[in-house]
């Protein structure tokens, strides 16, 4: 089963594109929890889409497929913004130490810790991440 | 995301219903940062009715945060903690950084 939606580019759509997520998620058979970090992990790609590829609101279109395996849920996000580079990204500052703590970095290392497989590509002038979350854990 | 806060003696209480993200998470730092700008320093956040909470909002806790300790002058406490948003809390090494209370008045009674 697949199914493939287009939101603009903008924070508004957020809540609308976790509507969306949560829709298959749970229709996939997903529990609660496990829907919400999907959930999670899609806002943070989108917000990231945004604020990073497109540079501001309102610039381009966000394209969202998901695709229901057997096995696992398998999202694909493209875009049409500049090339998004994951390791420019900085790891996040997990410190226990509140004023030494900077929180960049947060979003992409909460995607990474809550999916099974987080893949960026560029490709045809589109970033495309690709987002697997397995089945039965 | 709709938000109220009220007014105690000892603490002032933000109460949030909604999502937290990219795009209300700035409406939250404004209301803290009103209340700082008070000359108030302990909050209590009441997340009840919070669904979700990204990133963006994990930057507001975490800079109003160091607002309210710097020179001991107070604290952002959390309280009725919804369990994702407390995974989400955890993964980001949260439970570290902020005193979590199960009622309103347990936060309150903390000050």
């Amino acid at each position: 089963m697949k199914e493939s939606r287009t939101f603009p580019g903008r924070y508004d759509s957020l809540e609308k594109i976790s509507e969306f997520i949560k829709e298959n998620a749970k229709f996939a058979g997903f529990d609660g929890f496990t829907t919400y970090t999907i959930e999670t992990a899609v806002d943070e790609a989108c917000s990231n889409i945004i604020e990073h590829a497109y540079g501001q609101e309102n610039i381009g279109d966000i394209e969202i497929s998901v695709h229901e395996n057997p096995t696992n849920l398998t999202i694909y996000i493209k875009d049409h913004g500049k090339p998004f580079n994951p390791k420019s990204i900085p790891k996040p500052n997990l410190s226990k130490n509140l004023f030494e703590r900077k929180s960049n970095g947060l979003g992409l290392y909460m995607m990474k810790q809550w999916m099974d497989e987080v893949q960026f590509e560029f490709v045809n002038n589109s970033n495309i991440l690709k987002l697997v979350k397995n089945k039965g854990q | 995301m709709e938000i109220s806060v009220t007014n105690y003696k000892r603490c002032d209480i933000v109460k949030a219903v909604g999502r937290v993200d990219s795009s209300t998470s700035s409406i939250l730092l404004t209301t803290f940062n009103s209340i700082l700008d008070n000359g108030r320093f302990r909050i209590v956040f009441n997340m009840s009715d919070v669904n979700f909470i990204s990133s963006a909002g994990l930057r507001v806790l975490i800079s109003t945060q160091k607002n309210c300790k710097r020179y001991n002058r107070g604290e952002l406490v959390l309280s009725n903690v919804p369990e994702n948003i407390l995974a989400a809390l955890d993964l980001a090494g949260f439970l570290a950084l902020f005193r979590i209370f199960k009622s309103e008045v347990e936060a309150v009674g903390s000050f």
